[in-house]
């Protein structure tokens, strides 16, 4: 059995349910340490940030479940479902953070989102997200038939691009780290449709 | 005004932290009020000013020489060799030259001023600076009738600096003022924070601080300062001329293109603070506010 194997053997007995509650009381852990005001200088800025990031690492984690295991063989699509419930939460979580603490004021929280571009499409991320999330379970799948679960989940790549690109223009400068998180995400994207294209081509040469 | 005091005490003879903070709703009038005789009396809101932490102070900082992150300054800033220093004087100067950090500190005059500081990112803390105003090196230097501007530039150490191999800025980090405001009583070099020396990670061995423009104009680790007839370029303009302008000032009614500048964070305040209304010219008007006179501060940002 080659090692591929082994591994997946062993991913078979690892339960998926852990993502949720290190996602929760990682969260929960975060606001209490804010709290007992051991979150630095800038607490508020900390939270919202560690939350935001959270949301990006899960995000990236999902989008490697398939490359993963068509280019290793590495199955981690029981994991799926739970890394992206936990990216939603942790959006929220962010987008909580930065309303209620940190702006504060729910006059400005709107007009931020009008007028504020990289905020504007922080908000575009999320709202994409929604209909995602709200369709995480088999239920769903069920009632809207494989593929049409399918297509409407493709909504992921332009959130998680707008995502990336939301992180690189909230900064000041050109940051190594936003840039990073983008291209991987852009990475990951751009290997889907590489894959489909490949595909694509070797049936129209095989029908000829 | 150069030498209207003489102090023969340096940065190591203020009283010590514990000490300081016993009596620091005292020196926060006091100091405020020094050097501001001849601009009119004591601001009032000088008196309620609280200094942020010292540990707050040395541990958050934007200094991209360092790292981006707020801790990567404290964490690397260590690696920058400030003793010997110099600081090159040229331009419209009658005596340009090289002056050694000794020889400026054997003849300014070093005062404690505790001024709020607001960072261009929404964010404040009250800071106890130890310093000289820039006025008096300048007449050290002697300037000449046709300047009318004053460049900064920041050391710029490949080998002692981590965070130039990254082009987040055009390095070296320059800045610069019109003369007026360089000029200005309230415009120092600090030199010291909380009666110590300046930590590197706070722009050791010398720094501006130009209290009503928002933190970036107040330039670190100064090596050079060139008088000139002519606006000098500053990095942040550089990088983005459209949400960072020449002047700076403090003004709660232009936002930055990418948030508002009505409020900020006040550091140490807790994850529950509320935020604290911006002061038009982070509270410095009645000392500044004449500087732009018939300016349009929302075109001059």
């Amino acid at each position: 059995m080659a090692a591929v194997d082994h591994i997946n053997t062993g991913l078979r007995r690892v339960p998926a349910w852990p993502i949720y509650v290190a996602s929760l009381g990682y969260a929960a852990w975060m606001l209490w340490l804010g709290i007992q005001n051991r979150l630095g200088a800038d607490p508020v800025k900390v939270l919202e940030h560690e939350m935001g990031q959270m949301a990006l690492y899960l995000l990236v984690a999902g989008l490697a479940v398939t490359p993963l295991r068509k280019l290793a063989g590495v199955n981690l699509l029981k994991f799926r479902r739970a890394l992206g419930l936990a990216c939603f939460f942790f959006v929220v979580c962010h987008l909580l953070v930065w309303a209620v603490l940190d702006v504060q004021r729910i006059g400005e929280v709107w007009a931020d989102i009008v007028k504020r571009p990289y905020i504007t499409v922080g908000m575009a991320a999320f709202v994409l997200l929604i209909p995602l999330a709200v369709t995480s379970n088999n239920l769903s799948i069920r009632k809207m038939g494989a593929a049409a679960w399918g297509r409407l989940h493709q909504l992921v790549y332009p959130a998680a691009i707008l995502g990336g690109v939301h992180y690189v223009m909230l900064v000041k400068g050109w940051q190594i780290r936003p840039l990073v998180f983008l291209a991987v995400i852009a990475g990951l994207i751009a290997w889907r449709f590489l894959v489909k294209r490949k595909k694509a081509a070797s049936r129209v040469q095989t029908a000829a | 005004m150069a030498h209207r005091w003489k102090n023969t005490l340096r940065d190591k003879d203020v009283t010590d932290e514990a000490a300081f903070l016993n009596r620091r709703q005292l020196m926060a009038g006091a100091a405020a009020g020094v050097g501001l005789a001849g601009v009119g009396g004591m601001p009032a809101r000088a008196r309620d000013l609280e200094p942020t932490s010292y540990e707050d102070v040395t541990t958050y900082n934007n200094y991209y020489e360092f790292g981006t992150a707020k801790g990567d300054p404290v964490e690397n800033a260590h690696m920058l060799t400030t003793r010997p220093w110099t600081v090159k004087i040229e331009g419209l100067v009658d005596r340009p030259g090289d002056y050694a950090f000794e020889d400026i500190m054997a003849k300014m005059t070093v005062e404690e001023r505790i001024y709020r500081f607001r960072c261009v990112e929404a964010w404040s803390m009250v800071v106890p600076w130890n310093g000289f105003e820039l006025a008096d090196l300048l007449e050290m230097a002697g300037v000449q009738s046709g300047a009318k501007y004053v460049a900064f530039e920041t050391a710029l150490r490949p080998d002692e600096m981590p965070g130039v191999k990254y082009p987040v800025l055009d390095w070296p980090y320059v800045e610069g003022l019109r003369l007026d405001e360089a000029m200005h009583p309230l415009t120092i070099m600090a030199t010291g924070i909380y009666g110590k020396d300046i930590p590197n990670q706070n722009g050791a061995p010398l720094r501006l601080v130009v209290p009503w423009k928002y933190g970036f104009k107040s330039i670190k680790s100064i090596v050079r300062i060139t008088l000139t007839e002519t606006e000098p370029p500053t990095s942040w303009n550089k990088a983005n001329a459209r949400e960072y302008g020449f002047y700076s000032n403090v003004n709660p009614e232009v936002s930055h293109p990418r948030w508002s500048q009505a409020s900020e964070r006040v550091i140490g305040s807790g994850l529950f603070a509320r935020r604290q209304d911006t002061l038009m010219f982070n509270g410095y008007g009645d000392e500044v506010a004449s500087l732009y006179e018939g300016m349009d501060l929302k075109a001059n940002f």
